[in-house]
């Protein structure tokens, strides 16, 4: 073995970099104090000092729970699940093709047609299902139809994003054995393509249902039909042991949903 | 220089006939600039199996995508039988594809597909998307793919799916994948890389003989110098995208495999080859000694 004299000394960081990450650290906390200031610039303390007492009197309003009131409450369960039902099927389907023109591997343009399907994803993303539906019940009327497609426009985003990147990853050596046989570009798509992505696509449509049965139980705040309106309705009535009952029936909903979306992707993968 | 060693035009091919595939100059530059092939020229004729041979990055796998086009030439020409590949576009070019069949190195058979469902899509190209769509293949189709899984050994997994299966299984798959198609040119690349030793040699066996009961020809990638000599009629020996060997493999000398893949100790090569122990692999190490 030979020694070198002037062997190099190994570090893990530079000494440039340790004092760049300090001074990094120092900012942040900087940062986090002078919000902490903002943030509580304009609370009344005695409010806060108060919060206890509160929270126990409207605790002890909501108790017991009026369980009369859940005969009243079936109707707007079932507009509920079928606002978040057929919206996100409307959403799925508008979806698929929104997906394939926009991951890189299957569009037809990566300079015209991905930009534009990128952005349709974005807009629909960025807007949340409250304000879709919000717009929504000024356009087209309040009601069911207003929830269902504020739900569905919502999904578009979410359910295309995800289903892209599913064919982003596909296995492309597949894609080029199909092709080799001559097929045609559809069949490439129904052979190569589509068994890779259908447990992705399964499951991100189950998760987004399962998302959207929660999100359209408060759509009715905004006058989208389902539970939400009878939220809101209760809760402007100061109905407190009315709202426990409504809290309860969504928490059962959603653990149902869960437990049903938990199953379908067990069973597609 | 180094081709007067042994000049295509001393090894004459009394038994190959008809020619099929015919490359002129074929040259592939990407656009990152890499050169893969350069001014590549041979003729396949029918039956004929042809180990193409060489390091990695010598431009084989391109020069197999070449010639169905999975990988666009920059020049030259690819004649298969009497059409001009390298002319061909979008209808034209799918029908010409219908006609090689290719078998790759991680099988690439349709993971989630059942077996039939990948033999049969080997007749994609001559049947409607509707009727592949709901995969309701002529019965021909069917009956042809049945047999070829009887052929290649797997009569009984039809129904399985393609990621049910072994690695030696998958590739049989992918054997019958491509003979569905009734090709006239057989392409594989490394066939074998992903098989043990013993599964290799019964894959490279198998692919030999259906070349021979169907007097098709074929271009086989390959890493495994022992391999090739053993399965092929002909060595093609790439090196950084050129040919510098063309000849029978018994004229695979330490020199040849020196200039194709540099400068190593083929004897010792050779040795490792003997312990494994089959014996096709010993009597071909001693036809290197002899050569």
């Amino acid at each position: 073995m030979t020694t070198r004299a002037d062997t190099p000394i190994w570090q893990f960081r530079t000494s440039k970099q340790h004092m760049l990450r300090w001074v990094g650290w120092f900012w942040l906390v900087a940062l986090s104090v002078f919000c902490w200031t903002l943030m509580t610039e304009d609370t009344i303390w005695a409010f806060v000092a108060d919060a206890p007492r509160q929270a126990s009197d409207i605790g002890g309003r909501m108790l017991p729970p009026r369980w009369g009131y859940l005969n009243q409450l079936w109707q707007p369960l079932w507009d509920t699940l079928n606002i978040a039902t057929l919206g996100t099927l409307i959403g799925v389907i508008i979806a698929i093709p929104v997906a394939f023109l926009a991951a890189g591997n299957t569009t037809p343009s990566r300079r015209f047609v991905r930009p534009v399907a990128l952005l349709v994803i974005v807009t629909s993303r960025s807007i949340n299902s409250l304000i879709w539906a919000l717009l929504l019940v000024a356009i087209i009327g309040p009601g069911l139809l207003a929830g269902i497609v504020a739900i569905g426009l919502r999904s578009i985003g979410f359910v295309a994003k995800l289903l892209y990147e599913a064919i982003e990853e596909i296995d492309e050596s597949q894609v080029e054995a199909v092709r080799s046989t001559g097929a045609s570009e559809a069949q490439v798509i129904d052979y190569a393509i589509i068994p890779q992505i259908l447990p992705a696509f399964w499951g991100i449509s189950v998760f987004r249902w399962d998302i959207n049965i929660r999100e359209s139980t408060i759509l009715g705040l905004v006058g989208a039909g389902g539970l939400g309106l009878q939220l809101q309705s209760s809760l402007s009535t100061l109905a407190w042991n009315q709202v426990t009952v409504i809290f309860l029936v969504i928490l059962a909903t959603v653990v149902v949903s869960e437990w049903v979306s938990a199953k379908v992707r067990r069973a597609v993968l | 220089m180094l081709r007067d060693v042994v000049s295509p035009l001393t090894y004459h091919y009394q038994t190959w006939q008809q020619t099929v595939l015919e490359l002129e100059a074929l040259s592939k530059t990407y656009k990152t600039g890499d050169q893969a092939l350069t001014n590549v020229s041979f003729s396949v004729p029918a039956g004929q199996v042809v180990g193409l041979i060489g390091p990695s990055g010598a431009g084989k796998s391109s020069l197999i995508r070449c010639i169905n086009r999975l990988v666009e030439p920059s020049s030259g020409r690819i004649y298969l039988g009497e059409t001009e590949l390298t002319k061909l576009s979008g209808r034209a070019l799918r029908q010409a594809r219908r006609r090689i069949g290719m078998i790759f190195q991680e099988y690439a058979l349709v993971e989630r597909l059942t077996v039939m469902e990948n033999v049969l899509s080997g007749r994609l190209g001559y049947v409607s998307g509707w009727r592949s769509f709901l995969r309701r293949y002529p019965k021909t189709d069917i009956d042809q793919a049945f047999s070829l899984l009887e052929r290649v050994g797997l009569g009984d997994h039809y129904n399985k799916r393609a990621d049910e299966l072994s690695g030696g299984q998958r590739q049989r798959v992918g054997i019958a994948r491509a003979l569905e198609q009734n090709p006239e040119l057989l392409l594989a690349d490394e066939p074998t890389a992903s098989l043990d030793p013993k599964t290799s040699r019964q894959i490279m066996r198998l692919i030999q003989s259906v070349c021979r009961e169907m007097n098709l020809p074929a271009i086989i990638n390959i890493h495994d110098v022992v391999l090739a000599q053993n399965f092929a009629d002909r060595i093609i020996g790439l090196q950084a995208g050129e040919v510098v060997f063309d000849g029978p493999p018994s004229a695979l000398t330490h020199d040849v495999l020196t200039r194709i893949y540099g400068a190593e100790d083929w004897g010792q090569v050779q040795q490792n080859n003997e312990s494994q122990d089959d014996e096709a692999l010993f009597s071909n190490a001693k036809v290197l000694e002899r050569s």
